[in-house]
């Protein structure tokens, strides 16, 4: 009698914790993605912490303080390594809703991604999506403050070339209209061939030499 | 195509502006009176360049000024709504392209909507003017300088991320890729004739500067040895910097290679729940045989989710032009350590490189302004420059609006093209056959001291007209066969590139750009000869 008693509560249980079970969900860990040579090998130790870390976050739900590691239940551990598990309320009898069971994992998600040194990615629980963290928004954006800084000193630069350029132009107006503007194509350079001065061609002193004159300007008009 | 096509005309421009001693309306007017419409033509070709170029300059500005953040803001994706995942148009595309398409551009599905002026872009566009406008204040005096620092900068950066990208994984792919030759594609024309455009367009032919810069050298000059020698400067340059591109590029496409054997990896293993760790890239052939022969249900599921991946398909992804600046090098560089140095560094030399085309352009529309009389004794040089800047960045603010970037493409393929081979159609011939070749070599050896070699001659005379007849003629026979013009927009509930046609109005746009300047060529032949009709038609009275 007793036997069939035992036999009758494993099987309820076990039909609790089922693939694609009422309120059951789906967990796959990375390990040897994550860490590489550090991995550990996931035995019944790891298990016994996992249900630890579930309960946990259970019990930081209101009404849910009295959940017992025994109340979560996992099964088909694959070589992946990737389970299911359901938790159950203190009469064993159901599974507790999904809604309470994926709220508990998400607020707590960091705390079991440490224990176990898993990030998001590497410890999956599938259908449970993971809040990702809001990109650090400064109160004024980088850009502008290092484009206004160039901005200013492209300003004062050219202020002062204008302003500079100006002053030349009034004292050149001022004094002798002697000095060479050194950009100006120098018009008064002579070649030397042979030691003797050549003149530049069509051009000697900003006048135009008649020989390379246009057509009807060659003859002298009457 | 350098030898044949760069280095003539090259040396073509800098001895008639050697000679001439003005810009490029001046010199060409004294080559012939009725040539003074190519030297406006090269202006207001330049005036387009300037009008549109400038925009790269403010793209660059605002990714360097974004570049001094941690983490690089294109190398993650924005969150969605509710924060439990990314951003949906994000995720279709790559973080790259959705910082380019929608932080940068803010772009518009197409190119009827234009959308408002973005602020961000054209505060950058407005910098990027004065920068300009600083450089070129005092004339070719002040410019000269600066170029000493924006000319030789770019070698510096290029060294280092020659040295970079070489130590990269995966650079080895990009390099094998670039120097293989590709038989069928050397057969095909089209790869000549873009080798020919490039190497107009690399060396500045026919926009104008070179005359302009030519004239402020000494009459003594020798502008061959300086042709020769920029020439060749400039190609082996353009080898040095694609190997550092095709090294960047097999680091991207051998990441993006494995990144795909890595999801492939993942999905098997979580469909078949196989150990972590189990499947690699080196037995993923042999487990996938294994698996569909035991599992073929499964595997038949599974097997539509998983990518082909392969190394040449990522390799042979070819981009150019911004494409290519801006989202390919983002995409390597975020990959890199200490990514946000190397992004600077980029973005600067990119800036240099820029800023140094403008200047040449500048050059090219202020000096036949400050050489003519009537314009210079009324207004100061500073004055003049300013004004020409003030107006080239009020219609630059065009392409800063939603749909700038469309815009921006019909300006890049159209403006400068064919008008420029049709300049230098017309310049070679003016200078060969109406000035006279014979005049123009007894010119230059009065000038520069040295005789003009047969080979010079033979270029000029023959070989580059022809060249250029047949490139402009397979351009329009391109032109004509294809039909109606076609753009790439960018979708964004897709996350791609989708082609479309372009309206009326672009098309119109079009055909303003390519004409007004080739019509300068004829109209003020015209002009020139009707004045002077006119003129013969007055002095016989007065006799």
């Amino acid at each position: 009698m007793l036997c069939l008693l035992f036999f009758l509560v494993t099987a309820v249980r076990a039909e609790l914790c089922q693939p694609d079970a009422e309120n059951a969900f789906k967990v796959r860990l990375s390990i040897r993605t994550a860490l590489g040579d550090k991995a550990y090998a996931w035995d019944t130790n790891e298990e016994y912490l996992f249900k630890a870390m579930v309960a946990f976050s259970m019990r930081k739900v209101p009404n849910r303080e009295t959940t017992e590691i025994s109340h979560v239940l996992l099964c088909n551990v694959t070589q992946r390594v990737s389970f299911w598990f359901v938790v159950t309320d203190p009469s064993k009898n159901h599974t507790l809703p999904a809604v309470e069971i994926q709220s508990a994992i998400r607020m707590n998600r960091n705390r079991i991604n440490n224990a176990f040194f898993l990030n998001d990615q590497t410890l999956e629980f599938l259908k449970i999506p993971s809040t990702l963290a809001p990109p650090t928004d400064p109160s004024m954006p980088i850009w502008i403050i290092i484009f206004s800084v160039i901005f200013c000193i492209v300003i004062v630069a050219v202020m002062l070339l204008i302003l500079s350029g100006i002053r030349q132009r009034r004292r050149k107006s001022k004094g002798p209209s002697e000095v060479d503007d050194t950009e100006d194509k120098c018009e008064n350079m002579i070649t030397i061939e042979n030691g003797i001065p050549c003149d530049p061609l069509d051009t000697k002193g900003g006048h135009i030499n008649d020989a390379f004159m246009t057509e009807d300007e060659r003859l002298t008009p009457l | 195509m350098l030898i044949v096509e760069g280095m003539p005309l090259l040396y073509l421009e800098l001895a008639v502006g050697q000679r001439m001693r003005q810009g490029s309306i001046g010199a060409w007017k004294t080559i012939s009176p009725y040539l003074g419409g190519v030297g406006l033509a090269s202006v207001v070709v330049s005036f387009f360049l300037s009008m549109y170029y400038n925009i790269i300059n403010a793209w660059a500005f605002w990714y360097l000024f974004h570049s001094f953040q941690d983490p690089l803001p294109w190398s993650v994706c924005p969150l969605n709504d509710n924060h439990t995942g990314y951003d949906e148009e994000c995720e279709k595309a790559s973080s790259t392209q959705y910082f380019w398409y929608r932080k940068t551009l803010n772009i518009s599905p197409s190119i009827q909507d234009s959308g408002r002026v973005q602020w961000e872009p054209a505060l950058c566009l407005v910098l990027a003017w004065l920068v300009v406008y600083l450089c070129v204040l005092r004339g070719t005096q002040s410019t000269g300088k600066v170029v000493y620092f924006t000319a030789l900068l770019p070698y510096c950066v290029l060294i280092i991320y020659l040295v970079r990208g070489l130590t990269l994984h995966g650079a080895t792919n990009g390099l094998a890729y670039m120097f293989t030759p590709k038989l069928e594609q050397l057969a095909n024309p089209k790869a000549w004739i873009n080798a020919a455009t490039q190497i107009f367009f690399s060396l500045g032919l026919g926009f104008g500067s070179l005359i302009a810069f030519a004239s402020y050298n000494e009459p003594s000059n020798n502008c061959q040895k300086h042709a020769i020698i920029v020439s060749l400067i400039n190609s082996s340059t353009s080898i040095f910097a694609s190997i550092v591109t095709f090294s960047i590029y097999g680091f991207k496409a051998t990441f993006n290679y494995e990144s795909c054997l890595n999801k492939v990896i993942l999905l098997l293993t979580n469909s078949f729940d196989l150990e972590d760790g189990f499947l690699t890239t080196s037995n993923l052939e042999q487990v996938k045989g294994y698996l569909a022969s035991t599992f073929p249900g499964k595997y038949s599921e599974v097997l539509p989710q998983m990518r082909n991946c392969s190394l040449q398909a990522e390799l042979a992804t070819a981009v150019q032009g911004t494409g290519l600046s801006f989202i390919v090098y983002t995409e390597a560089i975020k990959n890199m350590e200490v990514s946000q140095l190397w992004s600077v560094l980029y973005f600067f030399m990119l800036l240099m490189l820029g800023i140094g085309s403008m200047l040449g352009n500048t050059a090219a529309i202020l000096t036949p302004l400050t050489d003519s009389k009537v314009v210079s004794s009324h207004l100061p040089k500073e004055a003049i420059s300013g004004l020409v800047c003030l107006v080239n960045c009020v219609i630059g603010l065009v392409f800063t609006m939603e749909s700038g970037n469309y815009w921006f493409d019909i300006f890049n393929d159209y403006a400068a093209t064919l008008s420029l081979l049709l300049i230098v159609l017309v310049e070679t011939i003016a200078v060969c056959y109406v000035y006279g070749l014979r005049r123009f070599e007894s010119d230059l050896e009065a000038m520069t001291g040295r005789g003009l070699n047969w080979y010079w001659k033979a270029m000029w005379a023959g070989v580059s007209p022809l060249l250029i007849v047949s490139l402009f003629v397979f351009y329009l026979s391109d032109y004509i066969l294809t039909g109606t013009l076609q753009y790439q927009a960018w979708d964004a509930f897709q996350g791609q590139l989708v082609t479309k046609d372009y309206p009326p109005y672009a098309l119109a746009v079009i055909g303003l750009l390519v004409a007004s300047s080739i019509m300068c060529i004829p109209l003020v032949a015209l002009g020139t000869f009707i004045t002077r009709c006119l003129k013969r038609g007055d002095t016989p009275p007065t006799a």
